[in-house]
């Protein structure tokens, strides 16, 4: 590791002797190890035959291992189509989420309005509500409020696409502005002031001035998001009734009627659901951290 | 709107509106109010007349018009006449207590002990931060693996024959278990991002002046911590009111696992549909909801302003 963390290590470690930090060492261990067993156990489920944990048991070892469960599980479901359906939801949310918030922010973090610090408490709380306090009108509203045909096949919001994105976007983008006119105003404020002076307008201080600063945290946001609104269950559960059309996570309840009694399908099937968040694990883990960690230590 | 922007009354370092043309302010008042209008209409304004309908009889058929205003009787038949209320309340506390007396704890006393960076810890972080990018929803199928009565891990390995969701006495504290294999992760990872923010020199005083870690922790490191601690206690509280999708997907919350947010589901996607009845049933979240979040915000925000 790195030199700071050098001179860090040695502040605590002084006190600790050797056989507390073993000690220490098998319990964290040991507890990542418990942590680890479920999706092992998933995974091992998942790359065995029926016929074999029937006739060996699920505990055990032996007999074949193989990929079966995962093509069943896959056209069964069909579940590309509820990866398609997850991807016309999921990325025009964060694009739009992205959009909407960082003007919101940059407006309020970089001008002083009266109703600056109410808009946004406002738009942090509305975030921090439970989804079931607003469903119940939400959903006679996305009933009533007309959609064009091209947006809706539905003719309203509810049942379409339009709609979840609709709120996803008003419901999520409370925490993004939150987060992005904390990162906002920590900007020296004189970058703007100097825009002024050459005469640039509004939109292009914020679209070329303050903007390309803010990407580490609009990187961050974007991947939590993603995973957030890819992870969404209750909204696509109760705004779209066609069954086909839902999201993959939402889909998932099928999971259980159509293998009921078969835990390894269950297993496959749960995992290939798994991959996109499973990917952003691997590979967008420090956005993912960063946007998580961000609205808390707002910095 | 451009009366309140032409005023700037504050004594704040920040731009002059003055100073702005007509079409700037047209911009700023779009960036700001297209975002905030989106917001209003589809989270507040949906949670007010969450407030309103509650006080009224309505089955969603025949429009509007066919509301009846009804007073308090939908508060009145929750309280004592509908079975899965009072379970669901206890659930709900149940929950909360759950997580704030164990996972929540579990999951700092963990950030603090990964913060010690000894060797792998890198590997134990990553462990125990996987379930957190998972679906609540998939978690509960997850464990569905486990818990299963003849196909599960837990009744192979022991060779019991407990029915692990299936009873009502203990299904709750099961899912529980598999809520937290989440929530701990979660919590490791805001806290530890916090612990990292502490300056390593007020840790090496306090060794210095003889303190030894515990004592480090609980009088230097906890009280510097405490704007997070104060988000933490918020998530945990949150989390716990929002929980839905785990059950959901385990029993459609029911037998033992009733909770707020199904009863105010149920209402609205069951084959009764109560609009007034759910929305009572929301607006009594929403007042818990409230209670902590504006406190929250207004200590948050306060803090802000006393800082500009």
């Amino acid at each position: 590791m790195t030199t700071a963390t050098e001179t860090k290590k040695t502040a605590t470690p002084q006190v600790m002797d050797k056989w507390r930090r073993r000690g220490l060492q098998a319990f964290l261990a040991l507890t990542a190890l418990i942590w680890l067993v479920p999706l092992l156990w998933a995974i091992y489920t998942s790359l065995r035959p029926y016929s074999e944990t029937a006739e060996r048991g699920y505990v055990s070892i032996g007999g074949a291992y193989n990929f079966d469960n995962y093509t069943q599980a896959w056209t069964d479901t069909e579940m590309l189509g509820y990866f398609v359906n997850t991807m016309w939801i999921t990325i025009p949310s964060v694009i739009l989420i992205l959009f909407l918030a960082s003007m919101a922010a940059f407006a309020l973090s970089r001008f002083s309005f009266r109703f600056n610090l109410l808009l946004l408490m406002i738009f942090t709380a509305g975030n921090l509500l439970p989804q079931q306090v607003i469903i119940t009108p939400l959903y006679r509203m996305f009933l009533l409020l007309p959609l064009p045909d091209i947006l809706s096949p539905s003719g309203v919001f509810y049942d379409s696409y339009f709609g979840i994105i609709t709120i996803h976007v008003a419901f999520q983008m409370g925490f993004a502005t939150f987060v992005l006119s904390n990162y906002m105003k920590a900007l020296p404020g004189d970058l703007n002031e100097a825009a002024f002076v050459d005469g640039a307008s509004v939109w292009r201080q914020y679209w070329n001035i303050i903007l390309p600063l803010t990407r580490p945290p609009l990187a961050a946001l974007a991947v939590l998001m993603f995973t957030w609104i890819y992870n969404d269950f209750f909204w696509a559960l109760v705004l779209m009734v066609t069954g086909a059309d839902r999201p993959i996570t939402s889909a998932l309840q099928n999971l259980n009627g159509a293998f009921f009694t078969n835990n390894n399908l269950v297993a496959a099937g749960s995992l290939l659901a798994a991959i996109p968040t499973l990917i952003v694990f691997a590979v967008l883990q420090r956005q993912f951290v960063a946007g998580l960690t961000l609205g808390s230590t707002k910095g | 709107m451009s009366t309140t922007i032409e005023a700037p009354s504050r004594p704040k370092r920040k731009k002059r509106f003055t100073l702005l043309t007509k079409r700037d302010l047209w911009v700023l008042a779009f960036m700001l109010g297209l975002p905030a209008l989106i917001h209003v209409f589809f989270v507040w304004v949906p949670a007010l007349l969450s407030i309103l309908l509650s006080f009224a009889r309505w089955d969603g058929i025949g429009g509007v018009e066919a509301i009846q205003w009804i007073g308090t009787q939908n508060y009145e038949q929750i309280a004592t006449i509908y079975p899965p209320f009072w379970p669901a309340v206890a659930h709900n506390l149940i929950w909360l207590g759950f997580f704030i007396c164990i996972a929540t704890p579990f999951g700092m006393f963990l950030a603090v002990q990964l913060d010690k960076e000894l060797k792998g810890s890198k590997f134990y972080q990553n462990a125990l931060y996987v379930p957190v990018v998972l679906s609540l929803a998939l978690v509960g199928f997850i464990w569905q693996l486990i818990y299963s009565p003849d196909e599960g891990l837990i009744n192979n390995l022991f060779n019991a024959e407990v029915d692990w969701l299936g009873n009502p006495s203990i299904n709750l504290w099961m899912i529980l278990i598999a809520a937290s294999w989440r929530h701990v992760g979660y919590i490791m990872i805001l806290y530890l991002a916090g612990l990292k923010s502490v300056d390593p020199a007020l840790k090496e005083a306090a060794s210095i002046d003889g303190a030894n870690s515990r004592q480090t922790f609980f009088y230097v490191v906890f009280p510097v911590l405490k704007p997070i601690n104060i988000v933490i206690l918020v998530i945990t509280i949150i989390e716990s009111l929002r929980a839905f999708d785990i059950v959901y997907v385990t029993n459609k919350g029911t037998n033992g696992l009733e909770l707020l947010s199904v009863a105010v589901t149920n209402n609205i996607i069951g084959e009764a549909s109560r609009i007034g009845f759910g929305s009572s049933l929301a607006v009594i979240l929403l007042i818990v909801s409230l209670g902590i979040i504006i406190p929250y915000l207004w200590r948050t925000f306060r803090a802000d302003e006393v800082a500009a």
